[in-house]
Formats: C-alpha cells, structure tokens, sequence
C-alpha cells in the first residue's frame, strides 16, 4: 500500500452519500427548454455563434471561446435557439447572465462526431486541441479549462499527475457512481492525459476509502497500467487540490503557487472521464453526472444531466416536496450555494442539487459572539488562525487579513462547521476576499486616472508653452517688420520720427485766439438754444399742455445750463492767458 | 612625529577623534548628497491611497495638490470619493487619529458614477472636453461627443460646463464580476465582555 500524508485540521461531517448510491445513474426526460449560460468556467465568457431561430443538432458549437482563457459551448440536444439573453443563473448572488436557450425538437439527434480511437499515436498538441474544442472544464467545481493545465510551458516537467477521486464532500456522490459504472472509460482517460503529459512517472488516483465499490471497480482496469489507486482515510477536505497533493506526495504547495509549479498537474475524475469522451468518441462536453440528493426528494440518485437542464426539471422527476425543503443547494451541504430560484441550469461544475428539508439542514441560527474557542484554528486544513481573520475581517484590516494569508483558505467551511458560536466565517472570509480583490481593482483604475491625469496636465502645459512661443514669434516678428520699414524710410530715422511727431503735435495745436472764436461760437449756438426753448415753451404754455411744459422747461434748464458752462469756459480760457500775457510781459 | 604623538596620549586621542569625526562626516555628507530623496516621499505615499477622481471637491485642483496640502498639515477628511476608507488609511499612515467626512466638501457617494452624454442632445461645444481632467471624453468641435466609460473617474466636472444639460451621472452597472459576496450580519458583540452594561439589565432582574 502507498504511504499517505495526514493533512493538519479537518471535520468529519455525516457523510450521508449512501442514499443517491441506491440505484444507477439515470437518465432524464430531455426537458423541453436548455439553458446554457455562456460563462460556466473561470475565464472569459464564451461568445454566441448561432442565432436566434437557428436549428442547432446535439453536439453543435453555439458558443466559441473568447481568447486564451475559455472555452466553447456545445448544444446539449437538438432544437432551435429560441434566446439568447440575460437569465438568471446558478450564481451565489443570484444575478442574471448571458445564456442561450435552446428548445428541444425531441429527436436528440448528433451532429456527425468522430473521435481518435488511438489516441497513443497522435501529436500531443492535436489531442489538448480536442480537449478544448470539446469545451471541457474542471467538473470538480472550480471550472478550470482543461486544456490549459495540460499545455505544454510548464515551468518544469510533469512527473505525478494526481486524478482527484476524493469526493470529500457530503451527499456528492456524483464521481463515486461515475466510477463505479465507467472505470474502464475512466483509466482510458487517464491514460489519454498520461499521453498528452508524456507518460509522467507518478499517476495516482486519490480516493477516500469510504468508496471501497469505487476502489474495488478501478482496480481491475489498473493493473499493470503504472497507475495506482490510493486510499486513504474520509476526512473532510481532503478534496482540495492543495490538500489531495500533500496527502499522496507528501508535498507541500507554497502558497500562491500552481501544481505545474512543483512538476504536478491534479484533475477531477469526472473531467477525465469527459475527456475519453471528447478525444475517443469525439463528443464535447454537454452533459455530466449530477448528484439529486436531500430527503425533500423521494428519489435520491445519480443522473446523467444534459448542461442547460433547469433544476427544476430535475426535481420534477425526482419526486421533490417543495413545502419540507428548507432551501435548495447546488453543490454540497459544506461548499455549496443556496439558490434563489429553481429555474437555474445545471452548468458544467453542477456536482450535486441538494434539496434537504428543515430537519436535515435547518435555517441557520443567529451568530453569537466569538468565545475564543480555537476550534476553527484545530479544523482549518490550510493551517490558517481563522478566528485572527474573523477579527481583521470585521474591522476591514486588509493588510493583516493578507499577512494572514486569507487568500490561502480555501472556504472549505471546517471552521463554520465547528464553530460553537454559528459564527459564519466563510461568508466574513468570502466577503473580505471580495472586498480586497475590489480595492485592488480600485487601485489598478486609480493608478490609471492619475496617469492620464498627469498626461492631460502635462499637455495643457505643453499647449500653453507652445501658444507663448507662438506669441512671442509673432511680437518677434512684428517688431523686426516695423525696424526694416523704419530703416528703408532714409537714413537719421530717430530724429525724422521726433521731427515727424513734432510736427504732428504743432499741427494739433491751436491758437488762443482760436480756441477762443471756438468758445465764442459755443456760446452764440447755446444762447440760440435757449431763445428756441423759450420760443416753444411760450407757445405750449399757450396750448395749456402740462406734460409738454414739463418737458420743455427741462430741456430750457438744460439749454442754459449748457450756456453757462460756456461762458464759464471761455471766462477761465480769457483769464489764462491774461496771465500768461501778463507773465510774459514781466 | 609619530613617535612624538604616541608619546602624549592625550594629543594622540584627539587627532584619533577628530580625524575619525571627519571621516564620517564626509561620509555621511557624501551620503546625503549621493542618495537624496527628490521630492518629499509622504506625498507621494498619501496621493497613492487618494481615489485620483480629481474631482477637487476637496478644494485642490487635483489629488496630488491635496497629497501636498495634507502633507504640510491640512485636514485629512476633505476626500468625499474616497470616503471613510480612505480617510482611515491615510490616517493609519500619518499616525494620526482619523475623523469623520467634513461634509462641508461633500457626502461619500454609495454608487459610484461615471458620466453619461445624450448623444442626440450634444450641441458638441467641448466644454464638457476641456472640463475633464482624464480625458475621458472623445469629440471634436460641432460633433457630437462621448464619454469613454472606462476612464471616466465619475468626478463630476464635465456636468456643470454643459450648456444644454445633457450630461447625466449614471450609476455603474454592478454585474457578475463586480460582485461579490456581502458581509454577513454583525454579531451582537466582538467578545462577551464588551456587551454593554445596559444588556446586563435582564439577566441581573
């Protein structure tokens, strides 16, 4: 037997797995509408190719990827597009995304497929292209594209590839069944991706030994295939990447680290069991297995469910008694998300829908204050202090919830779960993380601002130096214009100009006596003024026009006002220049 | 000459003091010449935690002028965009306690915005071109204009030029990516003890 490693912390929730192992995976009337969301993995949502009224066969791309981190979308079943718009999808918010909805004709008829049958003999490269042409994304729950973990640039060559068969989680039983009835397709899958990696030394299937069905179904395929089956003890979360890795290699991953980066690549079971699909039949991922699960359902078992199947397709053949179910959970009692509606699809990471009812998972009680018990610090498998965390989280101390490592908790729920107080450390820690990677985005945009800030700036400067060299060309310019006009005028140019100016000013100047016929005129107009407004004035008082009268007087007023100033005028301009003449006879 | 200055030990220790006192001033001078800080580095430290909208509300033509201002002494609760966050961590980093929003300057906005042009309305003036401070907005004179959503920092400024009004702030749109998960309610008390002595009043009945 291979040695195992113990991972520090951990719970041991009731597995409750043994109801949904009761029958088969089964399989599910085609319901008459798919809802196929257009961003089921991590990366960028893909991009509609068909239609709105276009027929589409099972199998057909409707969604390519868009750029390096993505993947395509497949019809799940023959039928029309009937939308392609927002609708609300399975997200813990319970917001509305883009999806294409399909009606189905009924026929479930392929489009034409053909697959690799050996695939020992292709180009490596040829085969990670089928993988993501067929849309394949980790079906663990994280919906990592495949493809790219099996892209060659890794950092180092890939000696252990890890198959995650763990299934930690209560209730999923999704893998479990999967192996138990497809372990030949399964290891052929294994093989595919031993291919692809360059037959790595190390392939381990790590698996829990609470599936002693599942570990009895793969050895058979096994043997002498260079791949071990590992089984180690149930203990919840063993199916995490970082943790699955320490148990069977012993190795640590240093934090903010990739499984490439220490030569390993770790994928789901179920994923390799879609990539037989894909690369020897030739068929893309549109369905997968799904766990119907939670005593608010009568029947509890495994189902082969079409990608885009609304939920509430699968609880209507599932016996499901909507006044005991206390919520509706996709994903596990631990991980997993409650859902605001059951309209949702089931998506490429959907594992499991639980329906419990209220005494199986009853609402939650209200948080009381934290005791200091240390039990979340013994439970946490990422060796984390979360009750340190907690604190920080709720004063919003982003540098210490990272010098913490809150980014190394893995929301596995261990500490939730243990927790004496209900505290709902998860949600703190989940909120948290999403405060911090937003102020980080924040800080990305701010930086940008302040660049295209100082930008602008430093251009209005630059405009306004460029306009002041502009003025000062122009002055420039104009004085240099008026020197060359002045110098071809004749030669003594400044004394010209004084003599010019001179003659001017003279020119301007008049005479005393002058000045003083000019006085004499202005008094003759004004006294002439002032008999015409008397005149009238005489002759308005006649017609008795009071209004009339008033205007007139005013404009006699004026008339001599202006004869008096005049006078006046020309009294000081006579007296002047007595004095004057006075002061020059002396 | 040595041996005269070994003789006297005392002479000896002064010149020893003294020449080393020179040495390591020349040091030290050369020092602070060689690894001078240009420019004052708190400012650049304060005006890296501001929210760079540039909106002067705060009564800065700019971030950087209030990071200047803040860093002669002025009030560190002037910035209504960054709000009480802001405020906390540019207090944590001057070691200064950190008070509330002067709401003389403005309220802390619980949306942010980014400015919207109705495009059929524009009368393409620039105004609204030459008022931004990102150059966020594309147009040309007569033409109609828009804002690049993307770079507009939501500070307001393009609104008031606009002669015919036709510059609204809109709220962002949050959608999935923006979104992430909301704090859970707050528990009653951090620690048992800190419950306040009124809540003692049933028990102690």
């Amino acid at each position: 037997m291979t040695k195992t490693w113990v991972t520090p912390g951990g719970v041991h929730p009731p597995e409750n797995k043994h109801q949904s192992l009761t029958l088969p995976i089964g399989a599910l009337p085609i319901p008459e509408k798919l809802l196929v969301p257009l961003n089921q993995h991590i990366g960028a949502p893909a991009n509609a190719c068909v239609k709105v009224g276009q027929k589409v066969l099972k199998g057909q791309r409707i969604a390519d990827a868009t750029g390096a981190v993505s993947v395509p979308m497949h019809a799940p079943t023959s039928g029309t597009i009937s939308a392609i718009e927002d609708r609300p999808i399975a997200h813990s918010s319970g917001m509305s995304a883009p999806c294409i909805e399909i009606t189905s004709d009924g026929k479930d008829s392929w489009i034409e497929h053909e697959g690799i049958a050996d695939f020992e003999h292709s180009n490596p490269e040829v085969l990670t292209k089928i993988i993501a042409d067929a849309g394949i994304a980790g079906m663990g729950g994280a919906g990592f594209p495949s493809a790219i973990k099996l892209s060659p640039g890794h950092t180092r060559p890939i000696d252990t590839l890890i198959v995650n068969a763990t299934e930690c989680e209560p209730y999923i039983t999704a893998d479990d069944s999967a192996i138990r009835e497809r372990a030949a397709e399964i290891i052929e899958g294994i093989g595919i991706l031993s291919h692809i990696l360059g037959n790595p030394s190390n392939i381990l299937i790590g698996i829990e030994d609470n599936k002693p069905e599942a570990i009895a179904a793969l050895q058979p395929h096994v043997a002498d295939s260079g791949i071990s089956v590992v089984s180690f003890p149930t203990k919840y979360p063993s199916g995490g990447e970082k943790q699955l890795i320490y148990i069977l290699t012993g190795k640590e991953l240093p934090s903010g680290t990739l499984p490439a980066d220490v030569g390993m690549v770790c994928i789901n079971i179920g994923t390799t069991y879609a990539i037989k699909r894909a690369v020897v039949n030739g068929e893309p991922l549109i369905s997968r297995v799904t766990t119907m699960t939670g005593n608010a359902c009568g029947i509890n078992r495994n189902y082969e469910t079409l990608i885009g199947t609304p939920v509430s397709h699968m609880l209507a053949h599932s016996e499901f008694n909507e006044a005991a179910c206390s919520r509706l959970v996709m994903g596990g009692p631990m991980m997993g998300f409650s859902l605001t509606s059951a309209d949702v699809p089931v998506v490429k990471t959907t594992n499991c829908i639980l329906a419990p009812t209220y005494s199986e998972i009853p609402e939650d009680e209200p948080a009381q204050a934290c005791i200091r018990c240390g039990m979340c610090a013994e439970a946490c498998p990422a060796s984390l202090l979360p009750q340190q965390l907690f604190w920080y989280s709720q004063a919003e101390d982003h540098d210490r919830l990272e010098a913490h490592n809150l980014f190394d908790c893995i929301e596995c729920g261990a500490c939730s779960y243990v927790c004496p107080s209900n505290i709902p450390l998860v949600q703190h820690y989940r909120h948290s993380k999403g405060e911090i990677l937003k102020a980080r985005e924040e800080k990305v945009k701010s930086d940008h601002a302040r660049g295209r800030f100082e930008f602008h700036q430093q251009r209005m400067e630059q405009a306004e130096k460029d306009k002041e060299a502009k003025r000062a060309a122009r002055r420039e310019a104009a004085e240099k214009a008026k020197a060359s006009a002045a110098t071809s005028t004749g030669e003594g140019s400044a004394a010209d100009i004084i003599a010019a100016a001179q003659a001017r000013a003279a020119a301007k100047k008049v005479s005393p006596e002058q000045q003083k016929a000019k006085f004499e005129r202005s008094i003759a107009g004004a006294e002439m003024r002032v008999q015409m407004a008397t005149e009238k004035l005489a002759e308005a008082a006649a017609e008795q026009s009071d209004e009339q009268k008033n205007i007139l007087t005013a404009a006699l007023d004026g008339a001599k006002q202006k004869l008096e100033q005049a006078q006046a005028r020309l009294a000081d301009h006579i007296e002047q220049h007595q004095e004057l003449d006075s002061e020059q006879v002396k | 000459m040595i041996d005269s200055i070994a003789q006297q030990p005392i002479l000896a220790a002064l010149i020893a003091l003294v020449g080393l006192g020179i040495l390591f001033g020349a040091l030290l001078g050369y020092a602070a010449e060689k690894f001078k800080v240009e420019g004052d580095p708190i400012v650049e430290q304060i005006d890296e935690l501001l929210p760079q909208t540039q909106c002067g509300q705060c009564g800065f033509p700019g971030c950087k002028p209030y990071a200047e201002s803040i860093a002669s002494g002025d009030a560190i609760n002037k910035c209504p965009p960054g709000g009480q966050s802001t405020i906390n961590a540019i207090a944590s980093l001057l070691d200064v306690p950190a008070p509330e929003l002067d709401a003389e300057h403005g309220e802390e906005a619980d949306l942010k915005t980014v400015a919207y042009i109705r495009e059929d309305e524009c009368i393409g003036c620039t105004k609204c071109i030459q008022a931004c401070p990102v150059d966020a907005i594309l147009g040309a004179a007569k033409l109609m204009h828009t804002v690049i959503a993307d770079e507009c920092t939501g500070c307001d400024l393009c609104v008031e030029p606009c002669p015919v009004d036709c510059i609204d702030m809109l709220p962002v749109k949050e959608g999935l990516r923006q979104w992430h998960w909301p704090a859970p309610a707050k528990t009653a008390d951090l620690i048992a003890s800190d419950r306040a002595p009124h809540n003692d009043e049933g028990r102690a009945a």
